[in-house]
């Protein structure tokens, strides 16, 4: 205590001791014996959260290192472990595609949801206009529409207009749904940044333009990093409109392409190459999931806990 | 001279203020347009045209043959089975799947909260769930419940559960391995928001309570819930939600077959494997309807959320 510079307040000295009396007190309760049952339990449940958690998906890495009669057998560990699922894949021709046109899709999705979505966004945090709560509240509801519910029209006008089965048909409806989200975290980030900053520009002689790319672009990084994860999150997850709109190896995303798996033989499912295509596809997944954990969580619950 | 300047000086501000206020309005609509353009053209549009195209009778089988049904659509989705049959599975879905989620959410969150060491690291742990796709979920699953080679069946016999059930091929176990399957991805999702809950309750409320003798029991029941509401609210309303949307599970699992078809499910079906335009419309438009109740109280209940991003500092 003394060494965190002697600016004790007598308050904390006080209720300090008192946690300390207060604790003493419980363990004399308990008996000294009992003292490690707490951390006990406690790392107990840690242990529960993570097998729970991790378990079932090293079970499908577990599945995607087995081949022919291990299929039919439900080890922990491969009897004989085998990369030639990963090899058949990877051979694939319909998979790779999938691949390319995902990571095609989803950059794009999410370069234009951040571009549009930080525009709206400024807007929403430091203008003033009208109806802004109205505006707010229209573009959040979209975030809860059912994808089914616009798939039947822009299934029908992407087969007129020849957007069916292609990038751009399936980039327009997923902008529309990422726009939201992207819009909220970014909104309730810009908000953050201090005004007097940019203020500061502007008496400068910077334009609106300039104070927004010069000053709160670099200030709000944190927040186009959390956006634009959670767009190509959503985007490399999408499952209902990608089987929808597409019809080919040409636009098909990678979730369609595990999901409509059909091995060299047919009727038969194969789903020790499944496995590693769901494997390999989840990996980049887990990876950003490994780096950017607070970024992450910060806009998963950017929604839930404020205000 | 003087008076002239001062003239000139308030009539100057009065301008720039006049201008300031409707250049930075021109400038709001300019920046929100894009945003907007693209939410009314691929959102708010269809939308319409959805409703439209479920008065009509129209399959892409017979492109010529076109009519004004009226509401037929809709009083065949009320007279079929089909319909009330996914009607049920859904809400019997998100009731189970979400009621558990938050159960284990709960315990996960709290857990998470009491253990001081390596709470970063459990948060990368529990976000493994939360990344892995859920069409992947769905097949990890499907790996784990598949007879002979899946290790769930033979570990649950051991426990006196489903002796010589075909998980998959039975109606109601079908509906229980995919409610696991949502549970497993979602539960970790349900907990993060709640410890954010958590931990925005300041210590000294818990102290205050222990000084006065409160039991643990106590302190959670008159402490912790009560103040963790509005998280548990929100994080309650986010799953159902979701949980009402719900199509890739059950495309993945069973392909809708034995008691797990969902309105979502049902409705695509109608559109590209039976074609069938108009019918799959009604069917889409009537579960948007149910959605949009529910996220309705949704609005509701983060209004104050909405509020406070939309004033102006």
């Amino acid at each position: 205590m003394e060494a965190s510079g002697g600016v004790v307040t007598p308050g904390t000295d006080v209720r300090q001791k008192e946690k300390e009396r207060e604790e003493a007190r419980a363990v004399e309760r308990r008996g000294p014996g009992r003292r490690w049952i707490r951390p006990l339990l406690m790392w107990l449940a840690v242990v529960l959260i993570c097998i729970f958690c991790l378990f079932p998906f090293y079970w499908l890495i577990n599945v995607s290192l087995k081949t022919g009669s291990d299929l039919s057998q439900s080890d922990l560990l491969p009897p004989s472990p085998t990369l030639d699922n990963y090899d058949s894949i990877f051979k694939n021709g319909d998979f790779t595609s999938a691949l390319r046109n995902s990571v095609v899709v989803t950059s794009i999705t999410t370069i234009l949801a951040l571009i549009v979505g930080s525009f709206a966004a400024y807007a929403l945090a430091r203008l003033r206009f009208p109806r802004k709560f109205l505006l707010l509240a229209v573009i959040l509801s979209i975030s809860t529409f059912p994808p089914i519910a616009i798939a039947a029209p822009i299934f029908k006008l992407w087969t007129e207009i020849g957007f069916y089965d292609t990038y751009i048909g399936l980039i327009l409806p997923y902008l529309t749904f990422a726009l939201p989200l992207a819009i909220y975290i970014l909104t309730s980030f810009f908000k953050e940044i201090p005004k007097e900053l940019e203020e500061a520009a502007l008496v400068d002689g910077a334009t609106y333009f300039q104070a927004f790319r010069k000053v709160i672009l670099p200030l709000a990084a944190p927040g186009l990093v959390t956006a634009g994860l959670l767009t190509a999150f959503f985007v490399w997850n999408e499952f209902l409109l990608a089987q929808t709109l597409t019809s080919s190896p040409k636009a098909f995303t990678v979730p369609v392409s595990v999901a409509n798996f059909t091995g060299s033989q047919k009727f038969e499912i194969p789903l020790g190459t499944i496995s590693a295509a769901s494997v390999v596809i989840t990996i980049p997944l887990v990876l950003a999931v490994i780096i950017f954990q607070k970024r992450i969580v910060a806009g998963l619950t950017a929604g839930a806990v404020k205000g | 001279m003087e008076a002239a300047t001062a003239r000139l000086g308030r009539g100057r501000r009065r301008k720039r203020e006049k201008s300031y206020g409707s250049e930075e309005r021109r400038l709001a609509t300019l920046l929100l347009s894009p945003a907007m353009v693209v939410i009314a053209l691929v959102a708010a549009y269809p939308i319409g045209y959805a409703v439209w195209l479920s008065l009509t009778e129209y399959s892409l089988r017979e492109p010529g043959k076109w009519r004004f049904a009226g509401f037929d659509n809709y009083s065949e989705a009320f007279g079929s089975t089909e319909f009330w049959g996914a009607v049920k599975n859904t809400f019997l879905f998100t009731g189970l799947s979400v009621s558990l989620e938050l159960v284990i959410g709960l315990g996960m969150a709290l857990a998470m909260h009491a253990a001081f060491k390596g709470r970063g690291l459990l948060r990368t742990v529990v976000l493994v769930p939360w990344a892995v796709l859920t069409v992947v979920s769905a097949i990890t699953w499907r790996t784990l419940f598949e007879p002979n080679l899946g290790l769930a069946p033979t570990v649950l016999e051991k426990i006196g559960i489903g002796e010589n059930v075909v998980w998959l091929g039975q109606e109601g176990y079908a509906m229980a391995v995919m409610v696991l399957a949502d549970v497993w991805k979602t539960a970790p999702f349900m907990a993060l928001l709640l410890l954010a809950g958590l931990q925005v309750i300041p210590d000294d409320v818990y102290d205050a309570a222990k000084v006065d003798g409160a039991t643990t029991w106590q302190r959670f029941r008159r402490i912790t819930i009560p103040l963790l509401m509005p998280a548990i609210l929100v994080a309650l309303i986010f799953r159902t939600l979701d949980a009402l949307r719900i199509f890739d599970l059950p495309f993945v699992l069973t392909g809708g077959t034995n008691g797990t078809s969902t309105l979502s499910l049902i409705a695509q079906q109608e559109l590209t494997t039976n074609n069938l335009i108009g019918y799959g419309s009604a069917l889409s438009v009537l579960t948007f309807v149910i959605v949009m109740g529910v996220s309705f109280i949704y609005i509701r209940t983060v209004g104050g959320n909405i509020k406070s991003l939309a004033e102006d500092t």
